[in-house]
């Protein structure tokens, strides 16, 4: 591959980490990723489905590693094995509809714990061990929902990923002196597979659709596509934003 | 798992409807308060009082509290079979 030395947008001589990356949005900024050139290191709870990313992936060089990173010995095991870094993705979600009288510690744990702390605390591990270079680029999916938009049954995905959007701006901060930059992708619904065992039915799911002005639902690839532009050099002054990719949803 | 105790607990996930009058083939979809939310709920109280995950997709196939009742019965027959493999 010719390092594109003209094109801000490429990701060519990037090593990237990308949690996630065994389905959904997560295996789609892989391999978008690895099209624009990046080494990647991808990683995911689901040992078949990651290979079969990491199969797919562009370029050589890439490296899988399969981990639960809802424990700390996950993240212990994955940050002490990643070469240093210069983009972090963090797409390893789960999602959950729970009427608000319905609630229990655990369920709020389980979210909180994948949908929150995990990424946060595996970015504290990477930070401390130095595995982050200096104008790094770190991006975490969060959603249009809990900062702009929730929906019933949502308090508690809703409060995990407003979480995220807020913890960025003062990671942000943190990082600015290295030049390390933090911002999330905000997408609204996306076709992919986190629904197919879920509260929500096809029904309400096609109803819902209708709610977008795009009429449709985002591809997981164009999250990617976001994705990539906050890994790119091209954005080298956005920090602690939060890009919202929503077919135009909250503009109703 | 006892229909009875199944048609009280789905007649506890409605708040405004009167409760006594549920019974194994009460329409569910029927009753004035049904909505989505009432969906996530009855959805909720299954993990909760009978530790076995519905989908959405299993739900709108069923009608009758019965129906339901069934989903529920079949989900914890597999999880049985499973246990014994």
């Amino acid at each position: 591959m010719i390092a594109n030395m003209d094109n801000p947008f490429s990701l060519s001589d990037k090593t990237v980490f990308i949690t996630g990356a065994s389905s959904g949005i997560g295996k789609a900024v892989a391999l978008e990723c690895s099209k624009m050139g990046a080494k990647l290191i991808v990683t995911g709870r689901n040992k078949d489905r990651l290979d079969e990313t990491f199969r797919n992936l562009t370029g050589a060089g890439h490296l899988a590693v399969t981990a639960d990173l809802t424990e700390n010995e996950g993240i212990n095991k994955v940050a002490e094995a990643l070469p240093p870094l210069d983009g972090i993705v963090h797409c390893a979600g789960i999602y959950r509809l729970v009427p608000v009288s319905y609630i229990n510690e655990e369920v709020v744990k389980e979210v909180l714990g994948t949908n929150f702390i995990s990424p946060l605390m595996l970015t504290q591990q990477l930070l401390k061990l130095k595995k982050v270079n200096k104008n790094a680029s770190i991006v975490f999916i969060s959603s249009i929902a809990g900062s702009l938009v929730s929906s019933p049954g949502g308090s508690v995905y809703s409060a995990s990923k407003g979480a995220v959007n807020g913890m960025i701006k003062g990671m942000a901060l943190d990082l600015a002196p290295k030049g390390i930059r933090v911002n999330t992708v905000a997408p609204g619904t996306i076709q992919t597979n986190i629904f197919e065992e879920s509260a929500v039915s096809k029904e309400q799911l096609d109803e819902d659709i209708k709610r977008y002005p795009l009429k449709r639902y985002g591809k997981p690839e164009e999250v990617a596509f976001s994705v990539i532009y906050l890994l790119s050099d091209a954005a080298a002054w956005i920090t602690g934003s939060s890009m919202v990719i929503d077919g135009g949803f909250t503009l109703l | 798992m006892k229909i009875d105790d199944f048609v009280r607990s789905f007649s506890e996930v409605f708040e405004e409807t009167e409760n006594t009058g549920f019974t194994p083939l009460t329409r569910f979809r029927d009753i004035e308060e049904w909505s989505s939310l009432l969906a996530l709920a009855v959805i909720a109280m299954v993990d909760d009082k009978y530790h076995i995950k519905i989908s959405g997709n299993d739900l709108r196939d069923a009608h009758t509290v019965e129906d339901v009742f069934n989903i529920v019965q079949k989900k914890q027959a597999e999880l049985l079979e499973g246990f014994r493999k």
